[in-house]
């Protein structure tokens, strides 16, 4: 139990995937600008991390390690995700139409994110188990959620802050980037696994 | 001999991931009501909520429903007329309780009286108004839809509602309904 508690907490601040393993810039740069869209790329990421990493210990475990094709993780796990989204997307659509649109688009984009396979592939790199697997994506994800809304908020201050010329736009953007990473290898320490 | 198994197991997997898709596509497939469409283009999307709906796609879904058509005041005449056009309805007077018909209408705020207190960005359903707290607020006239729901929350009564001036871009041809609608027609037998 602890063990498990140590990993959620290494993943959302230790080896934060935004800050310190630098997987899914794209999102975090792109749909940063307002709040309210973060918080929903958010809740996204979250969902679909977390059956990504439940959906590719299943494959690895019950196809390809029986058969010995490690070797075609990569594409499997591109398309178990793909199949997952899709197929929760169109439960969601049917289920609940108040989620489906908070959600929105963004349930898609999130498919073809390097955060979503690197987490399936880190799970088979680390030998996760079950438990341990589902732990690192939605540690990843909260991560990742943390990061974005927290990077969000403060693009939204500088948007209406006075930014010398030079810097304006994407420049400040990514100084602020590369300054909470900085910040986040503060927590360099706080967990010893 | 191992690339024949490979090959087959990922067609395989590939296979039953398909297969669940298309079971899904039409187990979970959500009907879309496409009147609600054809009546959401027809309305004139101010989302001011004067019919009582948040918006105008929500009045859309309740015509589709049944409900009356004439609770569109900005729409106006020309609007119920086109609604019972494609609903094969009545044309019935415009709801008076919902708020009269007026001609266009566009936010102007007296930026000089402005005091920055963001209250009337958090009214306008459009977002047709720029401007941060404790900085002058301004409206931008093309996305301004002239609903009135920025008037009230100002503290400090700085947004007129002035009518937009007719010029050769938004003047229309005045719709001859005296003329070609009404025509009396005689029934020889």
């Amino acid at each position: 139990m602890t063990d498990i508690l140590l990993l959620l907490v290494s993943t959302v601040l230790v080896n934060n995937f935004v800050l310190v393993k630098f997987l899914g810039l794209c999102p975090f740069m792109g749909v940063s600008s307002r709040v309210e869209t973060a918080t929903g790329m958010a809740a996204a990421t979250t969902f679909v991390l977390t059956m990504a990493s439940l959906a590719s210990y299943l494959i690895n475990h019950f196809i390809l390690e029986p058969f010995g094709l490690e070797y075609l993780q990569v594409i499997s796990f591109i398309l178990a995700i793909a199949v997952v989204v899709q197929f929760t997307e169109m439960v969601i659509h049917k289920t609940s139409p108040m989620l489906y649109r908070l959600l929105g688009i963004f349930l898609p984009l999130i498919t073809t994110n390097c955060a979503v396979l690197g987490v399936a592939l880190l799970n088979v790199n680390k030998g996760h188990n079950f438990i341990e697997s589902i732990v690192y994506g939605f540690g990843a994800a909260s991560g990742f959620s943390l990061v974005l809304i927290l990077f969000a908020a403060i693009r939204e201050r500088i948007a209406v802050a006075d930014v010398p010329k030079p810097f304006q736009g994407a420049a400040i953007s990514l100084i602020t980037a590369g300054l909470m990473s900085l910040a986040f290898m503060g927590f360099t320490g706080l967990v010893k696994l | 001999m191992e690339i024949i198994t490979a090959t087959l197991i990922i067609t395989l997997f590939a296979t039953v991931c398909g297969a669940l898709l298309g079971f899904a596509s039409i187990k979970f497939r959500t009907e879309v009501n496409p009147i609600v469409d054809q009546i959401n283009e027809l309305l004139p999307q101010t989302q001011c909520g004067q019919c009582g709906h948040p918006g105008c796609r929500p009045y859309a879904e309740a015509i589709a429903n049944g409900e009356a058509i004439n609770r569109c005041p900005p729409g106006g005449e020309a609007g119920i007329k086109a609604l019972a056009d494609l609903l094969e309805l009545d044309v019935i007077a415009l709801d008076e309780s919902c708020g009269e018909e007026i001609r266009e209408r566009v936010a102007v705020i007296r930026e000089d009286e402005c005091i920055g207190c963001t209250k009337c960005i958090q009214a306008c359903p459009v977002d047709a108004i720029v401007g941060a707290a404790k900085l002058m607020h301004t409206v931008i006239a093309s996305e301004c839809t002239g609903c009135d729901l920025c008037v009230p929350p100002c503290p400090v009564d700085c947004i007129d509602m002035p009518f937009v001036a007719i010029t050769t871009d938004n003047w229309r041809f005045s719709n001859p309904d005296h003329s070609v609608n009404f025509i009396s027609i005689k029934q020889v037998s």
